[in-house]
């Protein structure tokens, strides 16, 4: 399923010569297979993260071992748990604080669309602020989805196009939109 | 000028006696932080590093548990209790619904108020697992903490089998429980709980007579038992106080009055005494379930009553009385007379304590929750200042404060 | 289960109790708030009555009646095992209560918990007054019956759902996921 990806791919920006599709899919294999977590734990869902890094439902086996609490060093955010008004400024600057490249996973509903907390304190969803690539519904998951969700997302990482040095500048609009962030991050962090 | 040796030696002296002065450093401990159970923020100034002052800034998890109370019905509510304690979902169900089973006056049957011992038992068993574990693996040792969870997945697999889900069950209902016992599950759980027991003696053994372990939770985090009572403490680190409540044996309800355990008793209120306290409780939980296994006698799980409960599904569809309650019930959600009621049970971690406010239609007017979180959250600056910043790790793990009941 | 600690405050306070009743097992005394201190005192010293243990601190807002709040106090006694709610009304036009934190330390969190989602201030207190759960900027009270359920300040910058097959995350209009989001109003009511 994976090489069968790059073959539907006709953009002139993205077609790539034959040693470049050879990195991109070693690069693709590398980074799949040791991917650093950011479990970003709040609530229930908590629980059910430590069962998937626990000995039985072994996360370990997909890379995946070692949570990494620092943003600086991860490259998956596991945003595990409800995400409420206070919280999504500091998910924001952990988001932004990560380097490229980087994914997330909403693990949970509340993650996801803000579950059945439909009121005046929780975020409806983390895509309302951060970009999502796999989005696991539950409340709590059973672990299994949750390893479902992973080899998803390995299977999205080993598609998509990676370069040794990427050259492309970050956009404009993207520079002006983090310096003019600052003054709206309100909510509890001084 | 120094003339002789000694002289010397003096002026040294003094140069290195003399106290330098020193500034306090405000650190924060933030709110995504791997040893902070669920999101809790410290504010902490320290002298070196023995805490001054400490300030914990909580509501990164609120998550408006009484408002959605108040929108719902009462049987809608079962799922909102449910997230609040989430390590043990069925204490808090169970409590909940015994509130309103209190407020509407109504007893439950025999089978359904031993089904939920059980379920409690079988989740207390899971929170303090998870507690020891979890405090073990911030001190360092990452075993206990694998075989913990380990232990806890045996357990939530047959709660699976019973409930339907491991972590959030919703399993009762107003007048029962929802279900009743599978096939075969009594003599499943009863091997469950011999390994369990296992893995529970593994963790004792590698913990409780360690030096490093109890250089860090010996003498660290001590309440005195006349605090503990004034700052509202209860559960485990109240007796670990040497202080004898337990609101199982104080104000016995469903089935406590009938089954034989003990409740045991810490003496000097610090960490080691609390930790050694849960795996002690660990044990008396496996003895009330067994000897609930042995009581139990087959029986109703609901009551027989079609204002709360919801009638049998052949009744539903054939006859009229049954259709209109089960319409009645599901449209306008059970009707609980008016009235204020303080209810009381004894969660893993202290007093869970429900303050429900009706006014006679199928929607409470306030679900107060007394999280026993609460109260130890509001201590923990009192056990914690004046030592070592590393002593904060295993006191607030050990507090086990829980950041869905702490924040609702 | 406690006639015999309401009957002694009564011996003692004559007067000064409004009303007391029992209700589904528990005892009640209702008080006005300037009393509440010296009776809150005198449980907790009283030998007899022993109410050492701060239990909770709650609030219910009546809209509609006048006084509008009422709080709920729950003491209990560790030694003679019986509890009292002390339950006091306070009117919306002047949200004050003396505190009870000097006596019992325990209700510390519990009053930040009332003045957080209700509004009601403490007088007298040993630390500072500031909110629980919600951030210091917010406006509002959230669990008084006025405020609505998704009540929005409009301070949190959240996307906006355009689409409503695809659900929730960025819609046409918005900007490619790789970009910071945009800040708009939010399309929930603004609640001041």
């Amino acid at each position: 399923m994976s090489s069968n990806f790059g073959m539907m791919t006709t953009r002139r920006e993205e077609a790539q010569g034959f040693l470049e599709r050879l990195v991109s899919r070693g690069l693709g294999w590398a980074r799949k297979n040791s991917l650093f977590t950011y479990p970003f734990a709040t609530a229930c869902c908590g629980m059910e993260y430590m069962s998937v890094a626990g000995s039985r439902y072994d996360i370990a086996r997909f890379g995946a071992e070692f949570p990494r609490f620092s943003p600086r060093q991860a490259d998956l955010l596991l945003v595990v748990g409800t995400i409420n008004l206070k919280q999504a400024p500091i998910l924001k600057r952990v988001y932004d604080q990560m380097c490229e490249p980087k994914w997330v996973i909403a693990f949970g509903v509340c993650a996801s669309s803000g579950g059945f907390y439909d009121n005046y304190a929780v975020l409806q969803g983390i895509d309302r602020i951060i970009p999502v690539d796999v989005y696991v519904p539950g409340c709590p998951p059973r672990p299994e989805q949750v390893l479902d969700a992973l080899i998803l997302l390995q299977e999205k990482i080993a598609s998509q196009g990676h370069k040794l040095v990427d050259r492309t500048p970050p956009a404009p609009e993207a520079i002006a939109a983090a310096s003019a962030q600052n003054p709206q991050l309100v909510g509890g962090v001084k | 000028m120094p003339e002789t040796k000694n002289d010397l030696a003096n002026l040294q002296e003094d140069v290195l006696d003399a106290k330098l002065s020193t500034k306090s450093l405000s650190l924060n401990m933030g709110p995504s932080h791997p040893a902070s159970h669920g999101t809790v923020r410290f504010h902490i100034e320290l002298d070196g590093e023995i805490i001054t002052k400490l300030d914990p800034e909580i509501g990164f998890l609120h998550r408006g548990f009484e408002k959605s109370c108040e929108n719902s019905t009462w049987t809608q509510c079962l799922p909102y209790t449910d997230r609040l304690n989430y390590l043990s979902s069925m204490c808090n169900n169970f409590g909940f619904l015994t509130a309103v089973e209190k407020l509407a006056g109504i007893e439950i049957p025999e089978r359904a108020k031993y089904i939920r011992t059980i379920g409690a038992e079988l989740h207390r068993l899971c929170d303090h697992l998870t507690c020891v574990g979890a405090m073990a693996m911030e001190l360092g040792g990452f075993t206990p903490f694998l075989w913990a969870i380990e232990a806890r997945d045996i357990l939530w697999d047959r709660v699976a089998e019973l409930t339907g889900a491991r972590v959030t069950t919703s399993y009762g209902r107003i007048g029962g429980v929802n279900r009743d016992l599978p096939e075969g599950w009594v003599q499943k759980v009863k091997d469950s709980l011999v390994r369990v027991a296992e893995l529970r003696d593994d963790i004792d053994a590698l913990l409780t007579h360690n030096r490093i372990f109890l250089e860090r939770t010996r003498g660290t985090g001590k309440m005195s038992a006349e605090d503990a009572i004034n700052y509202g403490f209860t559960g485990p680190m109240l007796r670990a106080s040497g202080v004898d409540y337990d609101v199982r044996k104080a104000h016995p309800y469903w089935v406590y009055d009938r089954v034989d355990f003990e409740v045991p008793l810490g003496s000097e209120g610090d960490n080691y005494d609390r930790y050694y306290l849960r795996i002690a409780e660990m044990k008396e939980s496996e003895r009330i379930i067994l000897q609930c296994f042995e009581q139990m006698e087959p029986g109703p799980i609901l009551v027989d009553d079609w204002r709360y409960v919801l009638p049998p599904k052949n009744e539903v569809y054939s006859t009229i009385e049954g259709v209109i309650g089960h319409f009645k019930i599901v449209m306008e959600g059970v009707k609980i007379p008016a009235g204020t009621v303080y209810s009381y049970t004894e969660s893993p971690n202290g007093e869970l304590g429900w303050y429900l406010v009706s006014d006679g239609s199928g929607r409470p007017y306030k679900v107060h929750c007394r999280a026993p979180g609460i109260p130890l959250l509001g201590g923990l600056e009192h056990m914690v200042v004046g030592s070592l910043l590393p002593d904060l790790i295993p006191t607030f793990d050990l507090i086990n404060m829980i950041g869905g009941e702490v924040e609702q | 289960m406690s006639e015999a600690v309401v009957r002694r405050i009564a011996d003692r306070f004559g007067d000064k109790i409004l009303r007391a009743f029992s209700q589904h097992g528990d005892e009640a005394i209702v008080v006005a708030r300037e009393d509440l201190v010296e009776i809150a005192r005198f449980c907790h010293d009283d030998e007899e009555i022993d109410l050492k243990m701060p239990v909770t601190l709650t609030c219910v807002d009546y809209l509609g009646e006048k006084p509008r709040f009422e709080l709920v106090y729950v003491l209990y006694s560790v030694k003679k095992k019986h509890r009292l709610q002390i339950r006091v009304r306070v009117p919306e036009e002047d949200p004050e209560a003396p505190s009870l934190t000097p006596i019992y330390r325990g209700l510390d969190y519990w009053e930040r918990y009332v003045w957080d989602m209700y509004g009601i201030r403490f007088s007298g207190r040993l630390k500072p007054l500031k909110r629980l759960w919600m951030w210091e900027e917010f406006e509002g009270h959230p669990l008084r019956k006025d405020f609505p359920l998704r009540g929005r300040t409009g301070q949190i910058p959240e996307l906006d759902i355009q689409d409503i097959y695809r659900g929730p995350g960025p819609g046409p209009k918005s900007r490619p996921a790789s970009r910071a989001a945009e800040p708009r109003p939010s399309q929930l009511p603004i609640v001041k």
